[in-house]
């Protein structure tokens, strides 16, 4: 026998009153970084003592620039998930813990606009 | 609170360290390390984007011994956490859980971090012509 309303049965969103978002969003931008990290090491390999002109004509490709684009979107939305459940589950004083994870997510953001950038200004300005 | 005399369960420590325990924790620590990692990705495209001058020094710092030995931890982090991953979302769609299979998994996960990290770096050294 369930003690849970209908109502709340059919939300789905359980005690945390968040559902599954947080997890289905670490599972699924974790099976997107498998082929685009293996694409990124294979890359990193072929350019190993690469010079700028290289580097940059690598980076500048259209399908490269998209990769990458996509790489740091996933992969750093997949980063603050992770640490943020590292943070909930070894900092126990309230506000530490909050200042912790905002400070993480402000970071992830940051990364990604600016690694972001620097992929789309090489890309369209060279 | 005082806890008195009461009787206290046994700490961390105490427990044998097993391959399903040391890859949990493993995992957490290389996800830590790949979430620094970002800041190092981050550095070496705006020293592309900045131009030539930036962009040599960046390299040179990354060739050099010190930076060689990050690159060779990230390069390791990744396939594991990568390969480590893979077992997670196999557990997640409810596969592997025989105690059999989660050992032969762990030490799957461990071989491939290991063989995947010395050929990437076999590969690079290769790419680059033997040069230093």
């Amino acid at each position: 026998m369930s003690l849970r309303s209908d109502l709340g049965r059919v939300r789905g969103l359980g005690s945390a009153k968040e559902g599954v978002a947080h997890w289905w969003a670490q599972r699924l931008t974790a099976a997107a970084l498998v082929p685009l990290l293996l694409w990124f090491v294979a890359s990193l390999v072929s350019l190993a003592g690469a010079d700028h002109k290289a580097a940059v004509a690598w980076i500048g490709h259209p399908v490269h620039a998209v990769l990458l684009l996509l790489l740091l979107g996933a992969g750093l939305h997949h980063a603050h998930l992770g640490l943020q459940v590292v943070i909930e589950d070894y900092v126990h004083r309230e506000w530490l813990k909050v200042t912790s994870i905002v400070l993480v997510k402000f970071a992830a953001a940051l990364i990604a606009a600016a690694s972001g950038f620097a992929v789309l200004k090489i890309a369209f300005a060279g | 609170m005082s806890t008195g005399s009461r009787p206290l369960s046994p700490h961390l420590q105490i427990y044998k360290p097993q391959i399903t325990s040391v890859l949990s924790i493993l995992h957490r620590i290389t996800g830590i390390a790949l979430a620094i990692g970002t800041l190092m990705l981050m550095w070496w495209l705006i020293a592309a984007a900045a131009g030539p001058h930036a962009f040599a020094s960046a390299q040179a710092a990354l060739g050099s011994w010190l930076g060689r030995l990050f690159l060779f931890g990230w390069t390791f982090a990744l396939f594991y956490h990568l390969a480590n991953g893979i077992r997670h979302l196999c557990w997640d769609a409810g596969f592997g859980f025989q105690l059999r299979t989660v050992s032969v998994t762990g030490w799957t996960v461990v071989a491939a971090a290991v063989v995947l990290t010395f050929g990437a770096w076999m590969l690079g050294y290769a790419a680059m012509g033997g040069a230093s």
